[in-house]
């Protein structure tokens, strides 16, 4: 992976207009896993972040750091769309925002974990369509949920972090 | 001179033995101080609603600031990776006194876990265990219904995901005894900006319309205990025995202090020094630099991307490990020279309704490969487990550390 000067400068130039964009509309859906370009921008002003951009041979990486100190990156394919996230930092990002419409079936599958037996613990998740593993303690969490069909071919599941 | 060498050779075969009782693990038995006045009992069980495994509770005095209005709780989570006292709503009997802003609005905190999270008001005690007292701490009283909700603190989880009832929590509270002293810190966002997203003043009831997150000053933030006792106040010590595999219960002791009685000496525990509330492990080679230990999480949690042995748990036990048969493993902690044997059984086979106590259970860490250790409750069983808190002088070196 290699950073990308030119790229950087045009995330900030695009995270001005997707703020002004989304403060016009005054709510922007929130879409990350499996949304566009448009989602990230959302995350970044939900998230009172700023962003770096970083290019691979065929995604880009968007990282926004937040305002509180959390570090998301959000992982974008050659068609815009955002197949994997990953966060780690001293408070957990609001996970309804960036797992976007993929946050039903991850609250599904961390609901039916909840067994009889008590316990705190990590929340991994691993279905066929969703890969959550979700992670860490209080000042210090770690976590990341990728789309595994939406992996461009030369992204291996180690790379998403 | 026959009778001699019978006598040598019986003498030899009695230390042969002695040795091998004494001797037969990779470290000595660890010694339990039983009873003083910075000693609370603890126990591992199924907690108040009988289902919690690999947890230690304790029991914990409560007053209203400046009065003898007092109520002991049982079935406290003992837990070392979080600071401060919370207590379920529903179990307190007594009036404490609201911490509110300047301006008179009731603080509430949101305090984010991995799985769910605790939500209620800031309230003030005096906080007594064992003989250990602590005046004015601020705790966090967990209710949904005393606040509402605001969607920010709740939406990062699945529904219903608040641990603010005994029945979500499996405690009547946690008794946090970690590294740190307060639960959020120095930072800007938690001291003027409030972005951290914990605390809010909550101007009515109704705070999921009318709360703001706020910033809050760091001796008003929910307080570990220990940081406040006016003696003893440097850190604990946890004590567990070894225990078998499986067994239904097993006690121990919570001791107050490092270094200040005669019953909380380091004696020949190794300092991990913590200086980010983190260690690393070691394990087949690989560092782990993100570990911690955790008397609040229930079982070894790790990953071991070179060992398809550990298949996980499907159904209730998801995110457990379970193996066909038990695995063993050594790793050890940076600082440290002792090799940690543990091992790894079928979470599926070993759950039983009957036993809280379990020394092999594991499972997957959080996380981007490859995670962290997360040396949690089965790591204290035979161990003293030295937590020393951030900011205060304890023997050993630099705090915040662990030792053991």
């Amino acid at each position: 992976m290699s950073k990308c000067k030119a790229g950087s400068l045009k995330s900030r130039f695009f995270g001005i207009i997707g703020a002004t964009a989304i403060l016009a509309t005054a709510f922007p859906a929130w879409a990350s896993l499996g949304g566009d370009a448009a989602s990230i921008q959302a995350d970044q002003v939900k998230m009172q972040g700023t962003r770096r951009m970083t290019t691979a041979q065929s995604y880009t990486v968007h990282e926004i750091q937040a305002a509180n100190g959390t570090v998301v990156r959000e992982f974008a394919g050659s068609d815009g769309k955002v197949f994997a996230v990953a966060w780690h930092g001293p408070w957990m990002p609001d996970l309804h925002q960036v797992l976007g419409t993929y946050f039903d079936q991850y609250a599904r599958a961390a609901q039916s974990q909840s067994g009889t037996r008590m316990g705190r613990r990590p929340l991994m998740i691993q279905q066929p369509g969703l890969v959550v593993q979700n992670g860490g303690h209080l000042r210090a969490f770690s976590g990341r949920a990728y789309v595994p069909e939406m992996l461009p071919s030369d992204v291996r599941a180690e790379d998403i972090q | 001179m026959k009778n001699f060498r019978t006598f040598l050779t019986l003498a030899l075969c009695g230390v042969a033995a002695f040795l091998l009782a004494c001797g037969g693990s990779s470290h000595p038995s660890n010694v339990i101080a039983t009873s003083g006045p910075n000693v609370a009992a603890i126990t591992v069980n199924g907690g108040p609603v009988g289902n919690y495994v690999d947890a230690a509770f304790t029991s914990v005095t409560v007053c209203v600031p400046g009065t003898s209005t007092c109520q002991t709780i049982n079935d406290i989570l003992v837990d070392t990776g979080s600071p401060g006292l919370r207590i379920v709503s529903s179990v307190l009997n007594i009036a404490l006194p609201q911490q509110k802003t300047t301006g008179g609005n009731p603080i509430v905190e949101c305090l984010p876990f991995v799985a769910s999270y605790t939500w209620g008001p800031v309230e003030t005690a005096d906080v007594e265990i064992a003989s250990e007292k602590a005046s004015a701490v601020p705790i966090q009283v967990l209710s949904d219904t005393d606040f509402t909700v605001p969607t920010a603190c709740s939406s990062p989880y699945p529904p219903n995901s608040s641990a603010d009832t005994v029945t979500a929590l499996g405690a009547n509270g946690i008794l946090g005894v970690g590294l740190l002293a307060q639960d959020c810190g120095t930072g800007p966002e938690c001291v003027t900006t409030g972005s951290a997203g914990l605390y809010y003043q909550c101007p009515s009831q109704a705070c999921a319309t009318t709360g703001t997150l706020t910033g809050e000053a760091l001796a008003q933030q929910v307080t570990n205990p220990v940081a406040l006792f006016a003696t003893d106040n440097n850190g604990v010590i946890v004590e567990l025995p070894r225990v078998s595999a499986v067994q239904a219960t097993v006690s121990g002791s919570l001791v107050f202090g490092i270094g200040t009685q005669s019953n909380n000496g380091l004696g020949g525990a190794t300092v991990i020094p913590a200086p980010a509330g983190s260690l690393t492990a070691i394990f087949n080679g690989q560092s782990y630099p993100a570990s911690f230990i955790d008397s609040g999480s229930n079982g070894y949690f790790f990953l071991d991307t070179n060992l398809p042995s550990l298949p996980l748990c499907s159904g209730a036990e998801q995110g457990f490990y379970c193996p066909n048969s038990t695995q063993s493993f050594s790793a050890t902690n940076q600082g440290s020279s002792e090799t940690i044997n543990f091992s790894i059984a079928d979470a599926a086979t070993l759950l039983s309704p009957n036993e809280s106590v379990y020394a092999d259970l594991g499972g997957q860490s959080g996380g981007p490969p490859p995670g962290y250790f997360d040396w949690g409750l089965p790591f204290f069983y035979g161990r003293n487990v030295f937590v020393a808190i951030e900011g205060t002088s304890a023997p050993g070196g630099q705090t915040p550390y662990w030792a053991y």
